[in-house]
């Protein structure tokens, strides 16, 4: 217990935490979108983020041929670079969440089978993936290049902002801007709310249910992809496992804001970053999965539907 | 598809009592008589490449049948999907080691109390849960394994990573010894607990919690409006569950003699998930043949082993789409009523 360092360093920790949180927010909505239509956990998110940190790290080391000894980028070169991993990570996580839909769930819910064989089948995809990319790495822990060179930008008295965190929190923010918009404003994102009101009643709409579903997976996807390129730009590493503990915390997130619940996802994924960050700093780093999972207890004991969200219990189907 | 399950139940409807008491008693004598079957010639094709095939039969074999069918209860007969099973056998693991190197109590005294922590642990952590939809019991308990798991690497009582050595073996009782160079002791021991949990569940299920059980697997809003007091028998599924994995973690520390956080990822929960999946939930034979298979063939099969996470999680998803019920699948509830009809003796 050192709580001290809560007072010392007090603004590194939130501005660490904010950044983390909306790594957090981005993941989340992969979880919560899908909760939304489908009123089931996505369990193969985490492995979604998975490839798409495996996606940033090979474009930039493989496509591009950097290694740890490049110099940092400038200028052109640099946005080009980093847009081109972005766009990778997006794309492999969008085009992974797709797929594990059509594997996963696809059929069983053609078939009108029982919720538990929906969850195991998506248990089952996620052991795949992460036992494929195990295999495929030898366990080999992959760090990314540092291509954008990590300099303080802001200097306002406490408060010191690198460029990095920076980035983060303004991409993370404006992605999630875009979301929200999406989801509320054009026809494919009123299809999708539809959708998570009533399965049946929308199909009697004339909404096509598999492409509804197919677009809520890939835009959760290539969030969460996104999110994965920003979490290797700030902890430049990756492991066949990276996703495990911030699949949970991300998961954790969405319930702490309400799951099904967009906006819920924003305020869950910040407070449970910030959290995060704070915990680690006062129990020490090793306990902040613990923390996380409390946290996770503790909300679905208290307060089930979250934060923000509907009820859990009454959204029974 | 064939439906050996249902061809099994026929073949034994039409039996008398002596047919099926002699089956029982050659069938167990048989399994008793297992860990000598490597050493004849025409039964030695058993035997394991890499590991003494005795050692296989108690682990993962007869360990992976025990926890399958614990976590049958929970999964199969209740329909809640635990992922973190393991940190019940993780608890009772590190009650053997703790208690046994601590203090001067044997392994069957030990045993209770590791099964009574690991029930009170699946009580604790099905209260919050269990109020829920299933989706919520499955990631808190997939997050509960792993915590157990990092509350063992950084805690200090618990030997931090590198664990605990010197957990005692059991004393031997019967003139049955048990020890690393005695195996066979294990696997009988593992045999009558296995023995007991089928009789125990095969009891629970035709009587009133089997029936709680069924009911809120098939739906739990209706069984709750028809009064079964829903929360109160998942929590037993759960921690009767629980204590078998206790049970399994006991014997499993005195056997191994060490135990260390790296035996409890969360690989063990899904490898017990997929024995009772692939076998057939609910199913006590489709377990136990599940669980034999997939503990079996990666050890005599040498190139599996490797992937065969990957191989269980293949497993996961083909069963779940191609035959969700599993190999042996449970008995289907018209075909229950079909018997009733045919006999009256029931």
């Amino acid at each position: 217990m050192n709580f001290s360092v809560v007072v010392s360093q007090f603004w590194p920790l939130l501005i660490n935490g904010l950044a983390l949180g909306f790594i957090y927010v981005l993941i989340s909505l992969g979880y919560t979108m899908v909760y939304g239509v489908l009123r089931l956990i996505n369990f193969a998110n985490s492995e979604i983020f998975m490839v798409g940190t495996f996606a940033t790290v090979i474009v930039s080391r493989n496509f591009f041929g950097f290694n740890q000894n490049t110099d940092p980028l400038h200028g052109f070169k640099l946005i080009y670079t980093l847009g081109a991993c972005l766009v990778a990570s997006m794309l492999m996580s969008g085009v992974t969440a797709v797929l594990v839909e059509i594997v996963a769930y696809r059929r069983l819910r053609a078939k009108g089978t029982n919720r538990l064989a929906s969850l195991i089948s998506a248990i089952g995809v996620s052991i795949i993936l992460q036992e494929g990319v195990r295999i495929l790495t030898n366990s080999i822990p992959y760090s990314n290049p540092r291509l954008l060179k990590k300099v303080y930008v802001v200097h306002a008295g406490p408060i010191e902002l690198r460029n990095d965190t920076i980035l983060v929190i303004v991409f993370a923010a404006i992605l999630f801007f875009l979301v929200d918009r999406f989801v509320s404003k054009t026809l494919l994102g009123k299809a999708i709310r539809a959708v998570s009101m009533s399965e049946e009643t929308s199909k009697l709409m004339g909404i096509n249910l598999n492409r509804v579903i197919s677009a809520t997976f890939l835009i959760g996807g290539m969030m969460t992809g996104a999110a994965a390129f920003l979490y290797e730009t700030v902890y430049e590493n990756t492991k066949y496992n990276v996703g495990f503990s911030i699949g949970l915390a991300a998961f954790t997130a969405a319930v702490l804001g309400g799951i099904g619940n967009l906006r819920g996802a924003f305020y869950g994924g910040l407070a449970l970053g910030l959290l995060e960050e704070f915990a680690a700093a006062i129990l020490g780093t090793q306990w902040k999965a613990v923390t996380v999972f409390l946290v996770l207890v503790l909300v679905l004991l208290f307060k089930p539907n979250g934060l923000f969200g509907e009820a859990v219990q009454q959204t029974r189907v | 598809m064939i439906n050996l399950r249902d061809f099994g139940a026929e073949k034994w409807e039409k039996w008398n009592r002596p047919k099926r008491t002699t089956f029982v008693v050659i069938l167990l004598a048989l399994v008793t008589l297992l860990p000598f079957a490597g050493d004849y010639s025409f039964s030695n094709f058993l035997n394991t490449p890499i590991s003494s095939y005795q050692a296989v039969l108690v682990y993962p074999v007869g360990m992976f049948v025990l926890m399958a069918l614990g976590l049958n209860i929970v999964v199969g007969k209740s329909g809640l999907l635990d992922l973190g099973y393991v940190a019940f056998f993780a608890i009772g693991a590190y009650t053997a080691a703790i208690l046994g190197t601590k203090t001067h109590l044997n392994i069957w005294e030990i045993l209770p109390i590791g099964m009574g922590l690991a029930m009170i642990s699946g009580v604790l952590l099905g209260l919050p849960t269990l109020r829920l939809r299933g989706d919520y019991l499955a990631i808190v308990t997939l997050g509960f394994g792993e915590i157990v798991r990092i509350v063992a690497v950084n805690n200090r009582s618990t030997g931090g990573p590198n664990g605990i050595a010197n957990v005692p073996n059991p004393p031997s009782i019967l003139g049955v010894r048990f020890a690393l160079d005695n195996m066979q002791g294990f696997f009988w021991i593992i045999l009558v607990m296995i023995l007991l949990v089928i009789w125990m569940v095969r009891r629970l299920s035709v009587r009133r919690p089997g029936r709680a059980w069924e009911a809120i697997r098939q739906d739990e809003d209706v069984a709750m409006l028809m009064g079964v007091p829903t929360l109160r028998y998942k929590i037993w599924a759960f921690s009767i569950g629980a204590a078998i994995g206790g049970a399994a973690g006991v014997i499993f520390a005195s056997k191994s003699m060490y135990v260390a956080p790296d035996m409890f990822s969360f690989n063990v929960s899904v490898l017990i998930l997929s024995c009772v999946v692939f076998g057939g939930m609910g199913n006590i034979w489709g377990v136990i043949l599940g669980g034999t298979i997939l503990a079996y063939l990666p050890e005599r099969i040498r190139f599996i082993s490797n992937a065969r996470q990957l191989v269980f999680g293949l497993a996961l998803v083909i069963i779940m789409n191609v035959r969700p019920d599993g190999l042996l699948p449970r008995k289907k509830r018209e075909k229950i009523h079909k018997a009733g009809e045919a006999t009256t003796n029931v």
